[in-house]
């Protein structure tokens, strides 16, 4: 975290410095705009492998298959993206005891513009609860670093999902640019 | 000149109609390196389990689509061991965009086997894209595995299996298969079959 000694760290600075320090080393995902500072400071550290995957199930296929050769992945996605996992979810990752660590930026909440982001929203959660995916809504830096760092330890241990909701009031979020 | 639409198994005009349990045994026969194997839902594992069970098999039970991602991501984990995965042709067709992910990250250490009957055959034999359309090894060649090929019959099979182990890139290898169905069917157990192949892989103790 050198260079984040140098400056305010922020909430990329704290998700990029926890990965590393449990080790996953594995990064998918499907680009966000949200995400955008996270993703280019993992793609600029050599110790992340990290890459756009075309489907987010896809992401959750390949983090699985690393996680079952013994290397501890994570996967990127919005809001509209969680609604293509449900089936893989439910029929790989859950039911196989994979510690997938899946971070979610949040759309179709305080401010969202595009109905759809919010309607898919609408489902996320229950969907995560009624297949009992452990699911935490992040609102404050403060916060953050406990709760990815101890729900990582978690995940592993119990061999079980994790899901991150990086709220706007966490990210900024995006907004409809007027 | 002709102007025969090149189509699918169709297009792969030479190649001879085989059968999956014997070229999954062919494949297994070849395997002298406890290289890993995932097997798609249905048809593709049902043989890979009749061929014997191999600690180093994966047999998915759910999430069509998803053998070649999950073997991507053993590849990247473990990039000294060779990885297959086998799928089906409506498979592969539901996620052709991993062929596209696998082209960019180009292991060396991957080959996908595509069993081709031109069917959805565990659903009742409707037929898919490839039996009238879709070419699926040009397919693959356009997403970027310039490795990519029809086996002509078994023999060809074997040569481009053989090849493919070498481990010079990424490859496919397609076969046009009979509609027979699968020669027996998997344990059910997701756990059971994931923490074997864990231990097949040697990341977890033999305990």
């Amino acid at each position: 975290m050198t260079e984040s000694q140098t400056r305010a760290a922020t909430w990329y600075d704290i998700i990029l410095a926890t990965l590393k320090a449990n080790d996953v080393k594995l990064v998918v995902y499907v680009p966000d705009r949200v995400f955008t500072p996270l993703i280019k400071g993992i793609h600029a550290d050599p110790f992340f492998t990290t890459f756009a995957a075309t489907r987010e199930e896809e992401a959750l296929g390949i983090i699985t298959g690393a996680w079952m050769g013994g290397m501890r992945g994570a996967v990127l996605m919005q809001t509209s993206g969680f609604g293509t996992i449900p089936n893989a979810l439910a029929s790989l990752v859950v039911p196989s005891q994979i510690p997938a660590l899946i971070f979610v930026s949040e759309r179709g909440t305080l401010g969202e513009f595009n109905l759809g982001q919010a309607l898919v929203l609408k489902t996320m959660r229950p969907v995560l609860n009624s297949l009992a995916v452990e699911n935490i809504t992040i609102t404050r830096q403060d916060e953050l670093e406990f709760i990815v760092d101890r729900s990582i330890k978690q995940a592993v241990a119990t061999q079980a999902p994790v899901t991150f909701i990086l709220s706007p009031l966490l990210t900024g979020g995006k907004v409809f640019a007027a | 000149m002709t102007t025969t639409k090149p189509s699918g198994a169709v297009g792969a005009h030479n190649a001879k109609v085989m059968n999956r349990f014997e070229l999954t045994k062919r494949l297994v026969a070849l395997l002298k390196h406890e290289e890993a194997v995932i097997g798609g839902i249905g048809n593709a594992n049902f043989d890979l389990w009749a061929s014997g069970q191999r600690p180093q098999n994966f047999y998915m039970l759910g999430s069509m689509g998803l053998a070649i991602p999950i073997a991507l991501g053993v590849a990247i984990a473990q990039p000294r061991r060779h990885v297959i995965a086998l799928e089906g042709d409506g498979s592969l067709l539901m996620q052709l965009g991993c062929l596209a992910t696998v082209a960019d990250r180009a292991p060396k250490n991957l080959t996908m086997i595509v069993w081709d009957n031109g069917i959805y055959q565990i659903t009742g034999g409707q037929p898919t894209a490839s039996a009238t359309a879709a070419d699926l090894v040009a397919i693959a060649r356009s997403a970027g595995i310039a490795n990519s090929a029809w086996a002509a019959d078994e023999a060809d099979f074997d040569r481009l299996t053989a090849s493919a182990l070498k481990g010079g890139g990424p490859s496919l290898i397609a076969a046009r298969i009979d509609n027979k169905p699968g020669t027996a069917t998997t344990d059910r157990d997701p756990v059971q079959i994931r923490e074997r192949f864990m231990r097949g892989l040697g990341v977890k103790g033999q305990g």
